[in-house]
């Protein structure tokens, strides 16, 4: 076993716990922050597959923004802070054994898959390839990217924004 | 060349894509709903650059890919947790079997 494997199953195992964690959890903080580190260890793996732009992207964005902003959420929405026993037994194990067939019959086909690894070059100057390719190749898929995020921007102030008559009803 | 294989990465992707299911599907705060999906979209993005670097044509495209789901999830859990403010504002709840409004 060399160390390229050990780094690989020890990021695998951190990334499986965390999820793990957050399903055995009980308090919605907890089960966030579990998530986080499950973030941060597929941004590790990203580093393995000499995805670095997008494993610092994966930091920023996932274990930086996302997270915060749900804990954001759970801080406005005053909720009860455990999360109740689940009432409803049944749908747990329909969905539980839904899933298993799920994961079986991926598992089958994974494990049928061959592939030929090819000598890559995607570790020179990551984030000038990423560059070049976004900014030539992809160029248009970005710009409406842009656009995405503006409407995604209007449309979250939209929504959370009070309504007028609700504001002078307060006052 | 690296040693760990293709099936490996596909394999941790595919167990975080059903834990990140099952949360989506079982848990009751919608908050934990939401980042269960983010689960699901990142073990897809594990996918994708696994493929970009160990697929038959590593190309840089997969993770170029990647970077284009990262922003369109981080779009989706904006919009959703200010409907989630929206809606808590309404009905003063964030389990998720109590918002069905819309049923009847």
């Amino acid at each position: 076993m060399n160390g390229e494997v050990l780094v690989f199953l020890i990021l695998a195992s951190l990334a499986v716990i965390g999820g793990l964690l957050m399903l055995n959890l009980k308090k919605v903080v907890h089960m966030l922050l579990s998530l986080v580190l499950t973030f941060l260890s597929i941004a590790g793996l990203f580093i393995m597959l000499s995805a670095e732009f997008v494993a610092v992207v994966q930091v920023l964005i996932y274990s930086g923004a996302v997270t915060i902003m749900m804990i954001f959420g759970i801080m406005l929405t005053r909720h009860q802070d455990e999360q109740r026993v689940q009432k409803n037994r049944v749908r747990t194990w329909v969905v539980l054994i839904g899933i298993l067939v799920f994961f079986y019959t991926m598992y089958e086909a994974i494990t049928r898959f061959v592939s030929v690894e090819q000598a890559s070059e995607l570790h020179i100057e990551n984030t000038k390839q990423i560059g070049m390719a976004l900014y030539a190749k992809y160029v248009i898929p970005f710009e409406l990217t842009s656009v995405l995020l503006l409407v995604a921007l209007i449309g979250a102030i939209v929504l959370a924004k009070r309504e007028e008559e609700e504001e002078v009803k307060q006052e | 060349m690296t040693s760990v294989p293709l099936n490996a990465y596909l394999m941790l992707a595919l167990i975080l894509f059903c834990i990140g299911l099952f949360g989506a599907l079982t848990k009751r705060n919608t908050v934990i709903v939401l980042i269960s999906i983010e689960l699901m979209l990142n073990a897809v993005n594990i996918n994708l650059v696994a493929f970009s670097k160990l697929g038959m044509h590593p190309s840089i495209t997969g993770q170029v890919f990647t970077l284009f789901t990262i922003t369109v999830a981080a779009a989706e859990a904006a919009v959703a947790l200010a409907i989630l403010m929206a809606l808590f504002r309404n009905r003063s709840t964030v389990q998720i079997d109590e918002m069905d409004g819309m049923k009847h």
